[in-house]
């Protein structure tokens, strides 16, 4: 007692003197690693410990457990421990503490799996995720002949508000993202088209480029990122907060009100954007080419007419609907994947825009080879 | 009851002249209320009374439209980000739904707010979370389940365990009881009451369950049309004759209520 309250400590500590340990100031969970290095560093010697609690100044749940993980410590490697001088409000915290039974050490872990099994379940989990994909596919085949033998079932009211956002919004961002492509192509190959005095080439470079492969690519990459990923997170949302399941029970298939909808219009939405997109490629390169390489407006006008062909402008557009399947299914199974909580939401939304980009380049990639061998 | 509180136990939350206003929706206007040390004070009223928003409003979750909030001594509109951030770990709060993170387990939720506002060592902070746990009537095998996978009533005590990490002084219970069976309800109870024992909080919760009122409240205050309608003990405002408290207090539910304590 004397020692405790003759040094009057308010730092907070727990030092050990002889075989008394010291403690003193603030054992509450702000200030509690304090006492926690000091407790590591303390060799303890043989015989009957005194704990000297005389200091303590404030305790909550978490110092009184620190001070009963270090009697049940005590008492197991065999010493006597003499409790001093503890305030009685204290003396409850630590009762209350005693009771709940946890031991120290006991802390459950989860499970961790050895890497073979991991290996394992992800290899599952991949086949179970791709056949789901299928399986999707096939509803989604199911409900448009059943929309089809009902069109009084067909949602005008939600295809042409997803119209709306998945088409009219993008325009602003396509537009913009393909104009700055013209320039970017323009300004790349007229330096060397110039080279071999062929600047006027430049409007073949620019159209065949954009109209065959760049403006459907980043047309669908744009939309994508930002309607794939809608879809994705909407009906993973809806998913948590259970609306799906209401949709269910109601009667409305969900496929019907959220899977088809989307799908419809944004077919149709993303040849247009297509469209645009070539529109505005072409005036990026005309604008380019006017300002670098000294080409008359109309001038390349006459040229685009003879370097695009119907077939090569046909190409292009004919892709975007693959597109557009592509996007809206991945990014509503993917919305339909969320299980429970928040984080799920956004981890499926991340895979679906990844897996839609993806699944949009190889099959780009596949296009590219199947018209070269038919020749057009 | 009533003598748990005593009228000269300092106070911890202080609300004056308090106006909260969504748009042109009026929740309520010029509200006084004092809460003071240890009690248990219940805040009841209709659906729509906007007891929730007075709620968040003295947990510094929602600024009020105008009024003054003081808590533990602190004014709030006054307070610099620092400081705010000091009152806040001194109160914790049990959301309707429980809030917990769906990314991490009990125990990781539990643990959370020591991770963040102390230094100590991950197993220590685990095994404080575990004592948590068994304090809210969880086992330490509980902890390693995520939120998805609880049952409503675990949820609840997940979330309990989580408000009381870092044994706030004041504590705040939106509807605790609601959406559990009868019988987790009265479990629920006795949890608040034997909190209270062994931790001494004081208990600001919104509540409609009125057995929760009977056996928790040291005092009840009923809101509606916008104000502060009536006040005190349960016993005291089951006698009552104003008719705003009687048609709040005396429906079936509440004669059935009153009849069983």
């Amino acid at each position: 007692m004397t020692t405790a309250e003759g040094r009057a400590s308010f730092a907070t500590r727990a030092r050990r003197e002889g075989s008394t340990l010291i403690c003193s100031g603030d054992w509450t969970v702000r200030h509690l690693q304090l006492v926690e290095e000091d407790l590591n560093g303390v060799r303890w010697p043989p015989g009957p410990i005194r704990l000297d609690m005389g200091g303590v100044q404030r305790m909550d749940t978490g110092g009184a457990w620190v001070l009963q993980r270090l009697l049940v410590l005590l008492e197991s490697s065999g010493h006597e421990v003499e409790l001093h001088a503890l305030a009685p409000r204290f003396a409850g915290l630590l009762q209350l503490v005693a009771r709940t039974q946890v031991t120290a050490g006991a802390v459950p872990r989860p499970q961790r799996q050895a890497m073979l099994e991991q290996l394992g379940h992800r290899a599952i989990d991949g086949l179970s995720q791709g056949i789901g994909l299928i399986a999707f596919v096939g509803e989604i085949g199911a409900a448009w002949v059943r929309q089809l033998m009902h069109p009084g079932r067909i949602r005008w009211a939600q295809i042409a508000s997803n119209l709306g956002e998945a088409g009219h919004s993008a325009l602003g961002i396509v537009g913009l993202l393909s104009f700055l492509l013209g320039i970017v192509i323009a300004y790349q190959g007229g330096v060397q088209l110039r080279q071999y005095g062929a600047s006027l080439f430049v409007a073949d470079l620019v159209g065949l480029s954009m109209v065959r492969e760049l403006a459907p690519l980043i047309t669908a990459i744009i939309v994508a990122g930002r309607t794939g990923s809608a879809y994705t997170a909407q009906i993973g949302t809806m998913q948590v907060t259970e609306e799906v399941d209401a949709l269910r029970s109601m009667g409305i298939p969900p496929m019907d009100l959220l899977v088809l909808p989307k799908l419809f219009a944004l077919i149709v939405a993303l040849p247009l954007l297509t469209v645009f997109a070539d529109i505005m490629g072409v005036l990026g390169g005309m604008l380019m080419s006017s300002v670098q390489l000294e080409i008359a407006f109309s001038t390349y006008i006459d040229r685009l007419g003879v370097a695009i062909s119907v077939d090569s402008f046909l190409v292009g557009v004919g892709k975007a609907p693959v597109f557009a399947a592509i996007i809206a299914t991945i990014g509503c199974f993917q919305g339909f994947q969320v299980v429970g909580s928040a984080e799920s939401v956004g981890r499926r939304t991340t895979m679906s825009v990844v897996q839609s980009i993806l699944a949009v380049i190889v099959v780009d990639a596949a296009f590219s080879v199947a018209f070269s061998r038919l020749g057009i | 009851m009533y003598g748990a509180s005593n009228d000269s136990a300092p106070t911890v939350v202080e609300v004056s002249d308090l106006t909260m206003r969504f748009g042109r929706k009026l929740v309520h206007e010029h509200l006084d209320l004092s809460v003071r040390q240890g009690e248990i004070l219940a805040i009841v009223g209709g659906s729509g009374s906007g007891k929730t928003t007075l709620l968040r409003e003295m947990a510094l979750l929602q600024p009020p439209t105008s009024g003054r909030v003081s808590i533990l001594g602190n004014e709030i509109s006054g307070l610099k980000e620092q400081q705010t951030l000091r009152v806040r770990r001194r109160i914790g709060v049990l959301f309707q739904n429980g809030a917990l993170f769906g990314g991490l387990n009990v125990l990781q939720n539990v643990g959370a707010p020591l991770r963040e506002h102390t230094r100590l060592s991950d197993a220590l902070i685990d095994e404080i979370a575990c004592v948590k746990l068994s304090l809210v009537g969880l086992t330490a095998a509980d902890g390693l389940l995520y939120p998805n996978q609880l049952s409503g009533g675990m949820r609840k005590r997940a979330a309990l365990a989580r408000a009381i990490a870092l044994d706030p002084e004041l504590l705040f219970l939106d509807e605790p009881t609601s959406g559990l069976d009868p019988l987790s309800a009265d479990a629920f109870d006795e949890l608040i009451l034997d909190l209270k024992a062994s931790l001494d909080p004081t208990v600001v919760l919104v509540s409609h369950d009125i057995d929760t009122l009977w056996r928790v409240a040291d005092r009840v205050v009923l809101l509606g049309e916008g104000r502060l309608l009536a006040e005190g003990s349960m016993q005291a405002l089951a006698r009552s004759t104003d008719p705003a408290v009687v048609r709040f207090f005396q429906g079936p539910r509440g004669r059935a209520a009153q009849a069983s304590v």
